[in-house]
């Protein structure tokens, strides 16, 4: 039985990764936990509380002795000085920036897992601590952004005149995107949002926000998605839609990252410059080298023309109860993982996918980057797949014309060349087609099976050509003319029959 | 003004009357006086029709014979129609349907024989036409007669529902259809009645296969493809007759379960050729590794109705399974007890669940569960995520997360009810089987997920007796 550290993070962080709530579930994997002496502190949790969930409180020195060290941020050199060798530490490590940790690890002689690591398959959601701290972010953007703006974010008219809501810009509809946009527009103000990916656009309106296009001639095709740097011509337009907008909005909200490269520029020293005094812009992304020209990380900047910019990079830390407890969570969740017979044992399997992706340093030695092969066969199918429906769905236009050109080719020739009843008939065909797909496609999805039973008895007027056969002098037409008019009565009365049966189930609350 | 050209001015007004039917059907608030419009419009055809068979060959033989006839069947057609309709119970609705579709198949193949064996008073130089039209008419009736007889006994499992897979298929189907144009070309060369055998056998043998070969899941395509079917088959027998109401008619019953299959193919992300060309009951094997292991939380009837009692809103989520175990009753019955406490509930309907269109909400309706309850997937998906609990009742692949999330799995794209957002849902099964689409559903492995094993009424049942 292996034993669990929580250890106190360094000044200026406020979450611990674990609360009281999730040592009770650790336990119940077999292990033991010891809470460092004041640990939980900055995110109200007290020592007592973590007693009472059944950990031990200890101080700094046994808790870092413990087989597996769990911290929301990566170890200092010091604290790396002090583990011992063989200890396996938890937290987010940065792996892809931070090649010096990674060297400093191994010499140690220790086992780093990184939760920001975990490869993006949805079985590794519930441990992906970069999503679960990114929704607060974004919250939290709001929040500040907020109290540093000196107007309200909701419109109102009231006897003293009118207040026009805030607009909110907000670059980047990712996770910490869309949270920033729920909660801007659920305060009350017009949100808009931008993202190189247009299928986002739905996500986007569904949380309230409107989503503002980047147009350009060439279309970008959404299968390339984030992979590929965007063209010339797109960035052209999304900067001057940037410029158009910071001249507009309020509070601009930056999130935009891409995946092991610094963040890319959005909003360039004019743009804040055209931005009215007093307006706010929070860079989600300073700590990765910003989005915004003058951002700094961690830092409040004012502008010579009255802007504010924040630069925090600790926002899910200022929200510290919730952020330790969704990051306890996904601790919990990898812990799960790598312990399946609850025994309190640690076992690393690399033949999983997510348990090869997070383990950064494994007895000394560094395993990043893992195997490409392994991990990137999620990724590889997911980029090949949405392809062929796209091209599928998307026939090109000269094909379509072609083909609807053929079509009406055809039925140019049969009319032409039939004699005489047979266009009439073709006429009343095309129109009787068009006319029932207009009127059935507005029918409600509820009575598609009356519809289809209706519809049902009424193709039985096939019975109108069975009874004008029933006067013909040949005996063995009246005979099948008559097992025609038989089996097409059933049809016609049984359908109907059924259907009004029921129409009349069908009833709206409050009358039945 | 005589008697024909009354006919003809009635039958344009029957044809708009059933214009007028379909029209009225699309809205609950106008459905019945749809249904009335459509009863009238098929009663005004009837008696324009036979008071012209009357007039025209009045003290004839065989317009004594003709009509005599008529009055019999129509009765005896009448009595078994209504009786069917009586007793069929709403679960069985698909089957009643699929055989009644048979029925206009078979109606419209004897019209065609008919027109074949009748043709002296066609005029000679239209007789080629006559012949293809007969050949057409045939062709699509009998196609029709058996894939929906096939369909009939699928879903009144009197046979296995499972797909037939014959080697070749796809090339036995367009070899039928070749050899359908053979044929039509020959006859109308060389009119033998043999011909007109072998054209009918081989659509039989068509209609067959093609039901035969699709799996139970896509019963709901292929009833409404069927409809489809059913519907130009009365369009060619208007051509074939020289009529008008029944090409409209036709016109419209085709397109309407065209319509239909179309509306079916886009809620399961696949094309209509896909689902005729069957196959997609195959297993295929699924990713190493991937999704199908973990753990799944068992819970019990009592912990459900606690469960309920805490939610302040609640979604239910039927599927064919509510219908085999024909717990739409204490469904309704739960739904009210949940209303009376003060909870939001409704339901989400996928558009493919169950094994007709449009299934779930009969069967809901049924139960006397208020229709502006019961949601369509697009109505309610973006609720699920604010929603305290979910109850999947007989549901599988349309609430299958690896639709949306897994781009390897064989439903990739498919829209589902996104169920899983909610902050509990609880899954009614009889046991941990794949369903149709036999892919595993990664849906109860979730922790989030409760699985409540038994028999959905049963089980439905004791909550409302532990509520």
């Amino acid at each position: 039985m292996a034993r669990l550290g929580i250890v106190k993070e360094g000044a200026g962080e406020t979450r611990v990764a674990a609360t009281p709530d999730t040592v009770t579930k650790l336990l119940l994997l077999g292990y033991e936990v010891v809470v460092e002496r004041g640990a939980g502190a900055e995110s109200s949790f007290p020592d007592s509380q973590y007693k009472a969930a059944g950990a031990i409180v200890a101080d700094k020195k046994k808790t870092w002795a413990s087989e597996i060290v769990m911290k929301v941020n990566a170890p200092t050199d010091a604290e790396i000085a002090g583990m011992t060798p063989g200890t396996t530490v938890i937290g987010v490590m940065a792996p892809g920036l931070r090649p010096e940790l990674l060297a400093a690890l191994a010499k140690r002689g220790l086992t780093a897992i990184a939760l920001d690591a975990v490869p993006r398959i949805s079985r590794a959601q519930s441990m992906d601590v970069l999503s679960s701290m990114a929704n607060l972010g974004g919250y939290r953007a709001v929040i500040e952004s907020a109290y540093e703006f000196g107007r309200l974010f909701t419109g109102q008219v009231t006897a003293a005149g009118k207040v026009p809501p805030a607009k909110v810009l907000v670059a980047g509809a990712g996770v910490a995107g869309l949270a920033a946009i729920g909660t801007a527009s659920s305060m009350g103000a017009i949100v808009r949002a931008t993202d190189p990916r247009p299928e986002v656009a739905d996500q986007v309106k569904s949380i309230g926000g409107e989503y503002v296009a980047v147009e350009v001639d060439e279309k970008m095709a959404s299968s390339d998605g984030y992979a590929k740097a965007t063209s010339e011509a797109y960035d052209r337009r999304a900067a001057e839609i940037y410029s158009e907008q910071a001249r507009d909005v309020d509070i601009i909200i930056t999130t935009a990252l891409i995946p092991g490269r610094p963040a890319p520029k959005l909003l360039t020293e004019s743009d804040v410059a055209s931005m009215k005094p007093g307006s706010v812009i929070v860079d989600m992304a300073a700590g990765m080298g910003g989005n915004v020209a003058g951002s700094k990380a961690g830092k409040r900047v004012v502008t010579a023309n009255g802007v504010v910019i924040l630069g925090y990079t600790d926002l899910p830390g200022r929200l510290p109860q919730q952020a330790s407890q969704l990051f306890g969570t996904n601790m919990l969740n990898l812990l799960k993982l790598v312990t399946p017979e609850k025994d309190g044992k640690l076992s690393l399997d690399f033949d999983d996918v997510v348990q090869r992706s997070v383990t950064v340093v494994q007895d000394g030695a560094v395993t990043w980057p893992p195997p490409p092969v392994q991990v990137s066969a999620a990724p590889t199918v997911a980029a090949a797949e949405p392809v062929t429906p796209t091209e599928q769905k998307t026939m090109s236009p000269l094909r379509q014309g072609l083909l609807r050109g053929l079509g009406l080719a055809a039925v140019l020739a049969i009319c032409a060349f039939a004699p005489a009843p047979l266009p009439q008939h073709f006429l009343v065909l095309m129109l009787s087609v068009v006319v029932g797909f207009y009127v059935i496609g507005k029918v409600h999805h509820a009575l598609h099976t009356p519809l289809m039973s209706v519809t049902n008895a009424i193709s039985g007027i096939v019975v109108v050509g069975a009874i004008a056969q029933l006067a013909s002098p040949n005996i063995v037409v009246q005979v099948l003319a008559a097992v025609g008019v038989l089996l097409a009565s059933i049809n016609i009365f049984g359908g109907f029959a059924v259907t009004r049966r029921m129409l009349k189930m069908f009833s709206k609350g409050g009358n039945s | 003004m005589n008697i024909d050209m009354l006919t003809t001015a009635v039958y344009i007004v029957a044809a708009l009357m059933f214009i007028l039917s379909l029209a009225g059907l699309s809205k609950h608030e106008t459905s019945r006086s749809g249904l009335t419009f459509g009863i009238a419009g098929m009663a005004l055809a009837l008696v324009a029709t036979i008071a012209s068979l009357a007039l025209n060959s009045w003290g004839s033989t065989q317009s004594t014979i003709g009509l005599s006839l008529l009055v019999v069947v129509v009765l005896i057609g009448a009595g078994i129609g209504l009786w069917r309709a009586r007793v069929v119970a709403m679960t069985g609705m698909p089957e009643l349907i699929a055989l009644l579709h048979s029925f206009v198949g078979l109606a419209a193949v004897l019209v065609g024989w008919n027109g074949a064996l009748d043709s002296h008073d066609v005029p000679a130089d239209f007789i080629g036409i006559h012949h293809g039209e007969v050949f057409i008419g045939v062709f699509i009736g009998a196609v029709t007669f058996t894939g929906s007889i096939v369909a009939f006994l699928k879903l009144s499992a009197r046979i296995p529902s499972s797909p037939l897979m014959l080697p070749g298929k796809n090339l036995l189907n367009v070899g039928a259809l070749l050899g359908f144009v053979g044929l039509t070309v020959w006859y109308i060369i060389t009119p033998d009645i043999w011909l007109l055998v072998a054209v009918t056998v081989l659509a039989l043998l068509l209609g067959w296969h093609l039901v035969a070969s699709i799996g139970g899941g896509d019963m709901p395509v292929v009833v409404s493809m069927l409809n489809s079917y059913s519907g130009w088959a009365a369009a060619a027998a208007g051509f074939l007759l020289n009529n008008d109401l029944l090409i409209v008619t036709g016109a419209l019953v085709g397109s309407s379960g065209a319509y239909l299959s179309y509306i079916m193919c886009k809620a399961m992300n696949r094309s209509f050729i896909s689902v005729i060309a069957g196959g997609f009951g195959i297993p295929k094997p699924a990713a190493p590794g991937e999704e199908d292991e973990g753990e799944i939380h068992e819970t019990d009837a009592a912990s459900v109705a606690e469960l309920l009692k805490a939610a302040d809103t609640v979604i239910i989520t039927p599927g064919y399974g509510m219908a085999v175990a024909q717990a739409q009753y204490p469904v309704a019955e739960l739904t009210q007890r949940l209303i009376a406490k003060g909870v939001t509930v409704r339901f989400g309907i996928h558009p493919v669940a169950g094994r007709l269109p449009g299934h779930m909400n009969v069967l809901l309706a049924e139960a006397k569960v208020p229709y502006d309850i019961v949601l369509e997937m697009d109505e309610v998906n973006d609720d699920f995520a604010s929603t305290a609990v979910v109850l999947v009742i007989g549901a599988n692949d349309t609430v299958n997360p690896a639709a949306a999330e897994d781009p390897g799995s064989p439903i990739a794209g498919m829209p589902v009810l996104h169920v899983w957002e909610a902050n509990t849902v609880v899954v009614f099964k009889r046991s941990m089987s794949s369903g149709y689409a036999g892919v595993q559903n990664p849906l109860f492995f979730r922790d989030n997920a409760l699985m409540l094993f038994g028999d959905a009424k049963d089980r439905v049942e004791d909550i409302i007796k532990a509520l």
